[in-house]
């Protein structure tokens, strides 16, 4: 007897060790970004472009290019996002061969590599579209054949397009039944119910999907490494065929190909820091959210 | 879930009227429902764009004749695709080289890929894909080895032993770590851990397989962990309470009847955990070292598949055959979590709905 409850406590406290090292892998990266990046994070940090050579200077053109990218991206993914989380909720049966295999395909973006959707971009928005567009509206003139934020975000829509499903569907799932019994009854039609009763009920959900999809578009870099992103721009992107500087690829490219990498590692820290402030405290938001949405559903 | 009300009615009991009310035609109606069905298509018709396109700028490494210009030194009775050895060869016979004449060859490049040497810049050009193969073998083993056991532990001390205060905060803590960007992971393991484990394992090569490993299985951890607590507590309260009723402890209870009754959906976790490693590709850009060494050693830089498009896609000629050897690198690598993905899908997802149906 003795001995088994020997042999239960190590097992126990060896599962909660586990939980024990994962606490602290993730509390030491944080400590550690703040650590080397707080010092150098100031608003000059914020609100300026690099200086001599990428060695000095901030990282504005970074966080805008990061900024116009996610919108771009938003306004794609959320409504295709929605409407197909709509059409998976209301729309579908549960046992249908086509709603079966629009969830397949669902979690098959959601699982395919980062990369892959970049080798796609390449080869559809870029390769494709982009140079058949050029050669039908501009005489073959490159204009949108060849990498550009909006090929970049259409990329990245792409990728988060199964976050905001996932979460979409699950926020209208939580509506009772009684309350679209209740639109029903009153005479409205299917279209009326979910567009003046499913939809309104679900806006915290669409938020959430809408956030968690920012927080890993606005982190991905793989997606955008030869669909947009570039090392350095002297000007904001004036249009979406323009190329961005991203906050992910300045860490990737600053601390890997940067001639002095010594030199420039406090900003490298503080770049960062500043990509998980953002992406943390955006999760942060969803992992409320998402509680009260669940919390409501019991 | 509109469907589940309006089914209802057509149950035969419902009045006339009813019915004809509901089969009013309203073209808003059947418009949005036509609408809505046509944009979930996309989802399908998405995949089925990433298969095509991925494969189609992959396809041209097969029928490619590259006619180069090949030095050899000697007129040796050539067999089409197999080159003289380059490497140490050419350095002792430099001079010879640059005095044979150069000659024109024509070399398939599709029969390079199983070569052993990764060098797709050189003169000779030569796209073996094993090294790279092996390397990414070798990271995913590392990282799946500490991602796997840890994931799986503590998500069994999250939903057997914790108390439901404390599991309230740790999930969600470990569910921030997935929302870690790969990049911020890279980082890490570039300027902290390779110095750390240098420092403890003392090795030659400051990022290697171990480092890029043990990095990915960060990425990975969130990923088991959620789907093998879900799994953990899915499995019916009976089953717990009845083996705590037979005398069992809490630790006999949680690995003898809890963890084999979850086995498939723990499976399917590893599964999806062994894709997100298998196709990372800013933490092995950033933490492997990216040198297409022919190694078992785990302490030396290794280049994995995805590193390899992510470093060189950059650099090359639009519609060159080293271009559509990388999508074919990246075709490799799509049917790969493709086929991951089918398995755990269909597979194991069914196995766990049948054992429950079938015991209540």
């Amino acid at each position: 007897m003795m001995n088994r409850n020997r042999k239960d406590t190590i097992i126990e406290s060896l599962t909660g060790i586990s939980v024990l090292l994962i606490i602290f892998i993730i509390v030491s990266i944080l400590a550690i970004t703040i650590k080397g990046g707080w010092p150098n994070l100031n608003w000059q940090f914020i609100t300026e472009f690099p200086r001599d050579g990428m060695t000095k200077g901030g990282i504005f053109p970074a966080i805008v290019g990061t900024a116009l990218m996610t919108l771009i991206m938003t306004i794609a993914a959320v409504p295709f996002g929605v409407i197909t989380a709509v059409y998976l909720a209301e729309y579908a049966k549960e046992d249908s061969v086509f709603a079966k295999t629009i969830r397949f395909a669902v979690k098959t973006l959601a699982v395919v590599p980062s990369i892959i959707f970049g080798l796609f971009g390449l080869g559809f928005f870029i390769g494709f579209i982009g140079q058949n567009m050029d050669k039908i509206f501009n005489g073959g003139v490159l204009k949108w054949g060849q990498p550009s934020i909006l090929w970049a975000s259409l990329t990245m829509a792409l990728l988060t397009l199964p976050v905001v499903i996932v979460s979409v569907e699950e926020a209208i799932r939580t509506i009772p039944v009684e309350m679209r019994e209740a639109s029903l009854a009153l005479g409205a039609t299917k279209w009326q119910t979910i567009k003046r009763v499913v939809l309104p009920g679900s806006v915290t959900g669409i938020m959430t999907g809408t956030i968690l999809a920012i927080s890993r578009g606005a982190g991905e870099v793989a997606p955008i490494l030869f669909t947009g992103a570039a090392y350095y721009l002297a000007d904001l992107p004036h249009s979406l065929s323009d190329q961005f500087m991203s906050l992910g690829y300045h860490i990737y490219i600053m601390s890997t190909q940067s001639a002095n990498v010594d030199a420039t590692l406090p900003i490298q820290f503080a770049t960062t820091l500043v990509l998980l402030l953002l992406t943390f405290s955006l999760n942060a938001v969803a992992v409320v959210l998402r509680y009260r949405i669940r919390k409501k559903a019991k | 879930m509109i469907n589940r009300i309006l089914n209802k009615k057509e149950d035969p009991g419902r009045t006339e009227q009813a019915s004809f009310a509901r089969k009013r035609f309203r073209f808003s109606d059947w418009f949005a429902e036509r609408f809505i069905k046509v944009v979930a298509f996309m989802s399908i018709a998405f995949v089925a764009l990433i298969f095509i396109f991925v494969f189609r700028e992959a396809f041209p490494v097969f029928r490619m004749d590259v006619v180069q210009n090949v030095t050899t030194e000697k007129l040796v009775p050539e067999s089409y695709g197999e080159e003289p050895e380059n490497g140490d060869n050419s350095k002792t016979t430099g001079k010879e080289i640059r005095e044979a004449r150069p000659e024109m060859k024509v070399v398939k490049p599709s029969s390079t890929l199983l070569s052993r040497d990764w060098m797709p810049v050189s003169d000779n050009p030569r796209y073996g894909i094993i090294p790279l193969f092996l390397g990414t073998l070798k990271v995913t083993i590392i990282a799946l080895l500490f991602a796997a056991p840890i994931a799986i532990l503590a998500a069994i001390y999250t939903s057997m032993f914790a108390k439901p205060r404390i599991r309230e905060v740790i999930k969600p803590i470990i569910e921030l770590l997935a929302g870690f960007p790969s990049v911020v992971i890279g980082f890490f393991a570039l300027m902290v851990l390779a110095t750390v484990f240098q420092d403890i394992f003392g090795y030659a090569s400051r990022l290697n397989a171990f480092v890029g490993g043990f990095a990915m299985s960060l990425a990975a951890i969130p990923v088991i962990y959620t789907i093998t607590e879900d799994a953990l507590t899915a499995v019916p309260k009976t089953y717990i309470e009845a083996s705590l009723g037979l005398g069992a402890s809490r630790r006999q209870t949680a690995f003898h009847v809890v963890l084999p009754a979850a086995a498939p959906g723990i499976f399917a976790a590893v599964i999806l955990g062994l894709g997100r490693i298998f196709g990372e590709t800013m933490i092995a850009l950033m933490a492997t070292g990216n040198a297409a060494l022919l190694s078992i050693n785990p302490f030396e830089s290794v280049r994995t598949l995805s590193a390899t498009i992510g470093a060189e896609m950059a650099e090359v000629v639009f519609g060159d055959t080293h271009y559509s050897v990388l999508f074919l690198i990246g075709s490799l690598l799509f049917i790969f979590t493709f086929i991951l993905n089918a398995v755990s899908e269909l597979y194991f997802k069914n196995l766990v709905v049948r054992k429950y149906q079938s015991k209540k």
